[in-house]
Order: structure tokens, then C-alpha cells, then sequence
């Protein structure tokens, strides 16, 4: 047994022994869990994909005159302005004003909230257009301007929804192509998209939620940051497999850092033609070896966590809640799958390779001394369910 | 000796009139495969096509194709992938059928494009998030 505290002594001492989740696997494959108990500090863990529920608040300092800000655009994106004079929140999926969306199927979506987000945390500078209605402290009505993340009084990353534990397999069993967050699925089941990271993925690392918990410090993109709540649609009461480890949806946590702090590389706008625009993400999470189950639970293999396969031409749409199987992402990650008697072409959302990236150097970091770990203010809730939104009149 | 290799060709405004691909079937005994052509708003275009035939006729085909100005890219550039941008998600991989683009290492799946095999078909372009993959087409 080993505390944080005592952890955080190795880690500032230069002395902190830390594996990836990958090298755990082995580790605890060729030692046992008590050894590796023992012997290793810190886990580190990693995610890279798309998460649209991701932004950020930014603060643009006054003008002369001053303005209260009711409507703001940056880059022609809208950011919400229902905050304070000159505050504002970018969300990641919002669209350029006037995009025509999907009046002609499929859009484009070349350029949206991520992609301004990405041009901040690059230096790039972005175009700042504000309206308001003029009050007697704050007359100015209107107010254009090019910034840089450098202009900015702060730019705080806050997501309230990231690193999903698990998510499903999409497939299209219709007739006609569909297009969707995953990606464009070809009709009659002609290919599968995931996006997870598997074994590398912070909460199957971590499934019941013993280590990451509200407090946690995180890597986000590069910056130290931290979870500040459990995320939008946590459900941890979800279909699971005898390691605990979810085979749907379930945990998901609520994320922020300072921007300023974050590397390009790992904020990435992206684009889903006939979908729409979104946020990629590096998220980085160390888990501390406290006990011997902590152990195991981070030596999960590919083979031995599961996703369901959706088909998202009727039935996530119409959220019936059927599936139509199941697989291992040792199956997934391989390319190609046997599924309801084809052989079907797999691909991903989620970066395998930069999320081992993520992973060697946040473990260089812990090894130097430079990422200390902190224990949770608050644990996840571990009892509670998803409900969907009622239609009343 | 048959040969058979790609080529991209630009042909400058002043040419795209000019019928000259049936002159390498005709006097160059060469099998043309075309795989995307292209004229765009200032009149210039693209061509990206196979050639088969002896290798001898190749080389004057392209001295011939050469006289008119057009310039011949035996690196193909039909799809560009700016490997600074591509976050190696392998969304692209199921897309390409000529599989072109694919896995280097399937351990760590980092993605690699064999630009031999790409036909130009714009799958990658349309499916990559990041917007990696761009063509002239």
C-alpha cells in the first residue's frame, strides 16, 4: 500500500518509477499484481480524439470607451456573450454564422469553433467582432479587432464533457451512405469507425473510478489542468464485463486548463463532412499504484475490453437501445473484423499513436519531477444512470 | 521492356485545347490509364494518368508531352498529406481502396501513404477531420 503523499515524495526526489499503460500490461503479465504494486508509482494513461463537448471561456479585456458585449464573433464563429462585459464562452461544435450547414447534404463544415480554438492555443491571431445594446457605464456599441491568445486576459479551457470511459462501433446497415460524427459509413455494413484509445484510455484504466476523481490533476494538451466535475452523461450504473470495465458508454469526466499553456498538436479542430465541426483532444491522466488491485486494473488489454456495435442508420437515431454484437478492441485495432458473417474494414477516430505519444511524455514528465499527482477533493459517482429528456406539452 | 509508371501533369493555360494524350496512344503505342483530369478557372490543368508501354517510348512520349510546356511530376502529386498535420487517427484507412494510405507500424497504427498506389479518388480528402489530405481535383 502507498499513499500519494508518499509518491509525490519519489516523484519530487527524481526517483518515481513509471510505465505507460502499455508497459504495465507486461509488467504485471511477468510479475504479478502485488509486485507491480511494489515496484511501480505511476501509470500513465492517454486519449487523443474528437470531443465536442470542449471550450473555452475567454476574457478580452475592456475597450475605451467600455463595452458590455451581447453578441461577439471570433473569426465569424459566435461565442456566447451571456457572461459578464467582456466575457465570453467558444464552444468547440459551434458553426461559422452563415455556414449553410447541411442545405446542401453533405456540408462541409471546413471551419467552426474548434478550428478558432486551435488558432488560439497556434498564436495565430483571430478577428473580434462585438455588438451591444450601450448602457451609461458601458456606451460603446461596437468593436472590431485582431487578437492573439497573448492579448487575452485568460483563455480557460473548460469541458464539460471528455474521455469517455467507452464508446460504441458505429455501422450503417441501410442501403445508402450515411454521415456521421464517426465518420461516413458506407451502406450494407461495409465498414465499422470506434474511437477509443482501449488500453491506454484513462477511465479503462481506472474503471471504478478508485484514483480519478474531482481534484485529479490532468494533461490536457499539453497543460497541467484538472478534473473539475464529473462530465455531462456520467453513467456509471452501465453494462459491464467481470473485470468491471465498461462494454458502453459510462464514465465520463468534466476537464479544464489554462490554454495559454496548451500545444498546438493537441488541439486540433476537425471537420465531419454532413455532421459538422469539433475539437480534438490529448488528454493525459496519471494513475498512482496504490494497492495491488489498482495494479491489475491497469494491466486491461485490448482483448479484454468491449464495445458495442450501433447501427447508426436507424437505431442510434432513434435511440431503441438495440445492438447488434460485440467486440474486443484487439479485434478493432487489428483493421478488419469477422462481424454478422462479413469481413468488414475497420478504422478510428481516436489516435492510437498520438495517445502512446501522450502517454511517453507525461511518464517524462512524472520521471523528472515535473507532474506532481493530487488526490481527488470528491470521488465520481458511482451510482447513477443516464435519462433521456422528456417530451411534455 | 514494358514499363508502367504514374505521372502528373500540368499543362499551362495555353494548352488545355490541345489533344494530346491520343498522341501517345497513336505514335507511342502506349496504354493510357486516366485516373483524374481537371481544368480549373484560370484554364490550367491537371492530369494525373498511368502509362504503359516500352520504356523507350515512355521517355519520348515525355519529351514530346515536355515540347508544349506541360510539366511532368513523376512523384505523384494528385493527394497531398501534410504529415504535420495528420494526427495518425487512420479514419482514411478504410476509405482508400487502393490502400495507399495504411499502416506502418499496426502495433502503434501510425499511418504512412504509399503515393504510388493512390489513384487520386478524393476519399481521403473527404474523410480526413483534420484535413490532412488535399488534391488539385
Amino acid at each position: 500500500m502507498k499513499t500519494y503523499a508518499q509518491i509525490n515524495d519519489r516523484i519530487a526526489a527524481g526517483k518515481a518509477v513509471v510505465l505507460t499503460a502499455e508497459e504495465m500490461i507486461d509488467y504485471v503479465e511477468t510479475h504479478g499484481a502485488q509486485q507491480a504494486a511494489d515496484d511501480i508509482d505511476v501509470v500513465t494513461t492517454a486519449t487523443f480524439g474528437p470531443m465536442c463537448s470542449s471550450g473555452c471561456f475567454l476574457n478580452f479585456g475592456q475597450t475605451i470607451p467600455k463595452i458590455r458585449i451581447t453578441e461577439c464573433w471570433l473569426d465569424g464563429v459566435p461565442a456566447y456573450s451571456g457572461l459578464a462585459a467582456v466575457d465570453a464562452y467558444l464552444g468547440a461544435t459551434q458553426l461559422r454564422q452563415h455556414d449553410s450547414a447541411n442545405l446542401i447534404f453533405p456540408g462541409d463544415f471546413e471551419f467552426g469553433g474548434g478550428h478558432v480554438i486551435e488558432k488560439l492555443v497556434g498564436g495565430e491571431s483571430v478577428e473580434m467582432f462585438a455588438l451591444s445594446y450601450g448602457t451609461q457605464e458601458y456606451p460603446r456599441r461596437e468593436f472590431k479587432t485582431r487578437l492573439t491568445i497573448q492579448d487575452l486576459n485568460q483563455a480557460i479551457m473548460v469541458n464539460p464533457r471528455n474521455c469517455y470511459q467507452n464508446y460504441n462501433v458505429a455501422i450503417n446497415c441501410s442501403d445508402h451512405r450515411i454521415y456521421t460524427y464517426l465518420g461516413q459509413l458506407e451502406p450494407h455494413g461495409r465498414n465499422m469507425t470506434y474511437c477509443s484509445a482501449g488500453q491506454l484510455s484513462p477511465l479503462l484504466n481506472d474503471p471504478l473510478y478508485e484514483t480519478i476523481g474531482i481534484g485529479t490533476a490532468v494533461w490536457l494538451a499539453g497543460a497541467r489542468g484538472h478534473v473539475h466535475a464529473e462530465g455531462t452523461q456520467h453513467c456509471p450504473t452501465c453494462l459491464r464485463t467481470e473485470n468491471g470495465v465498461p462494454a458502453e458508454g459510462a464514465g465520463t469526466l468534466g476537464l479544464t486548463a489554462n490554454m495559454k499553456h496548451m500545444s498546438r498538436r493537441y488541439v486540433r479542430g476537425c471537420s465531419f463532412k454532413g455532421y459538422g465541426v469539433s475539437l480534438a483532444l490529448g488528454v493525459g491522466i496519471p494513475i498512482p499504484i496504490l494497492n495491488p488491485t489498482i495494479a491489475q486494473r491497469c494491466a486491461v488489454r485490448d482483448r479484454d475490453i468491449y464495445a458495442q456495435v450501433t447501427d447508426y442508420s436507424s437505431d442510434y437515431p432513434m435511440k431503441t437501445g438495440r445492438t447488434l454484437g460485440s467486440l474486443n478492441y484487439e479485434q478493432l485495432r487489428s483493421g478488419r473484423v469477422d462481424f454478422l458473417g462479413k469481413s468488414v474494414e475497420v478504422s478510428s477516430l481516436s489516435s492510437y499513436s498520438m495517445a502512446l505519444e501522450i502517454c511517453e511524455l507525461l511518464k517524462q514528465e512524472i520521471r523528472d519531477g515535473r507532474f506532481l499527482l493530487s488526490q481527488p477533493l470528491q470521488a465520481l459517482p458511482r451510482e447513477q444512470s443516464m435519462k433521456a429528456c422528456p417530451e411534455r406539452r | 521492356m514494358i514499363a508502367k509508371h504514374k505521372y502528373f501533369f500540368h499543362f499551362p493555360k495555353c494548352e488545355t485545347d490541345t489533344p494530346i494524350v491520343c498522341r501517345l496512344v497513336r505514335d507511342y503505342d502506349l496504354e493510357v490509364n486516366i485516373f483524374r483530369a481537371k481544368v480549373n478557372a484560370e484554364g490550367e490543368g491537371y492530369l494525373l494518368l498511368e502509362l504503359t508501354g516500352e520504356e523507350a517510348q515512355i521517355e519520348r512520349a515525355k519529351d514530346f508531352i515536355c515540347s508544349f510546356g506541360v510539366s511532368v511530376n513523376t512523384v505523384d502529386k494528385g493527394v497531398i498529406r501534410n504529415t504535420d498535420t495528420c494526427t495518425h487517427c487512420g479514419n482514411c484507412l478504410s476509405h482508400c481502396a487502393p490502400h495507399a494510405l495504411h499502416l506502418r507500424d499496426s502495433h502503434t497504427r501510425f499511418v504512412d501513404f504509399d503515393e504510388s498506389r493512390c489513384v487520386a479518388c478524393g476519399q481521403c480528402v473527404a474523410n480526413c477531420p483534420m484535413g490532412a489530405c488535399s488534391t488539385v481535383f
